[in-house]
């Protein structure tokens, strides 16, 4: 059989078959990962974005070690790259980008959005972040704020910890969570109410 | 081997010009001078990894490059953080 040319269902069946006779990886695990994918979402890193606006000691926690502090809110980083938080502040605005694939936190944001792999936004990004973040989403980020693009290159996955916007005082770690997008931890929008 | 505030320059190596290999600097940044931020820890060299040879522990760097020292026409304060293998690395 030419495995190019395999039916793919058949083909992933005989591989899972193998890993688990070969007592690599068992049906159990297989089926713990697939959980930990389903549940994965930008709703995973907004509520720990929520959190880190309520919780100083929470934020500390996040901003110092990013895989712990998704850990102390249930989710799985077993077997996941580390993860590292970049605060937003009134005078640093972060940026992700992965310029040499696609590399994306996906334990706490789930899977990227498809503009996230494209070369146009892996080129423009690290060239002209500005004008790509007020071309394609008008967040304008002011002359006096720096912008830093952080290239995700290697073996960790960042998330950006953007700044609370005004408008939101007393309100409860759920309803701040809902403002969050996606594209406010990739650092393209900024949340507002 | 570098600690955080250490001025570096990133290697002017292109060894994808000799043969197949797998390799985590971007070309934006070799030759270029940048700054420590911190060590983020030791991890499998990508290089070996990639090609299922055994990959040695390499500690691995967040560096930090003023935008107007790659790109004439960036906003000369912003920066670029980039992570890179300390056997990229070396003093200027």
């Amino acid at each position: 059989m030419n495995i190019l040319e395999a039916d793919s269902d058949r083909l992933l069946a005989a591989v899972r078959s193998l890993l688990e006779k070969k007592g690599i990886v068992s049906t159990a695990e297989v089926q713990e990962r697939m959980a930990v994918t389903d549940a994965a979402s930008p709703g995973q890193g907004a509520r720990m974005v929520a959190k880190a606006w309520v919780d100083p000691a929470y934020r500390a926690l996040m901003l110092e070690d990013g895989t712990k502090a998704a850990e102390s809110l249930g989710i799985m980083m077993r077997g996941m790259p580390p993860l590292g938080v970049l605060e937003n502040t009134a005078e640093l605005h972060n940026l992700v980008v992965c310029t040499l694939c696609s590399c994306y936190p996906r334990a706490v944001l789930g899977y990227p959005p498809f503009w996230y792999k494209s070369a146009s936004f892996r080129a423009r990004a690290v060239r002209d972040p500005r004008g790509l973040l007020a071309s394609e989403w008008k967040t304008i980020v002011p002359d006096a704020v720096k912008v830093r693009v952080v290239d995700s290159t290697a073996d960790y996955r960042w998330m950006v910890l953007p700044v609370r916007p005004v408008g939101t005082d007393g309100w409860d770690e759920a309803r701040l969570a809902g403002i969050v997008r996606e594209g406010d931890m990739i650092g393209v929008t900024v949340p507002g109410v | 081997m570098f600690v955080a505030g250490d001025t570096v320059r990133v290697k002017d190596e292109w060894p994808e010009a000799v043969g197949p290999v797998h390799i985590r600097t971007p070309w934006y940044v070799r030759g270029l001078e940048g700054q420590v931020v911190r060590c983020l820890g030791d991890f499998p060299n990508p290089e070996d990894l990639a090609f299922a040879r055994p990959a040695e522990r390499r500690p691995l760097y967040h560096v930090r490059f003023r935008k107007g020292a790659i790109w004439p026409e960036a906003k000369p304060d912003d920066e670029l953080l980039v992570e890179i293998f300390g056997h990229w690395l070396e003093r200027p």
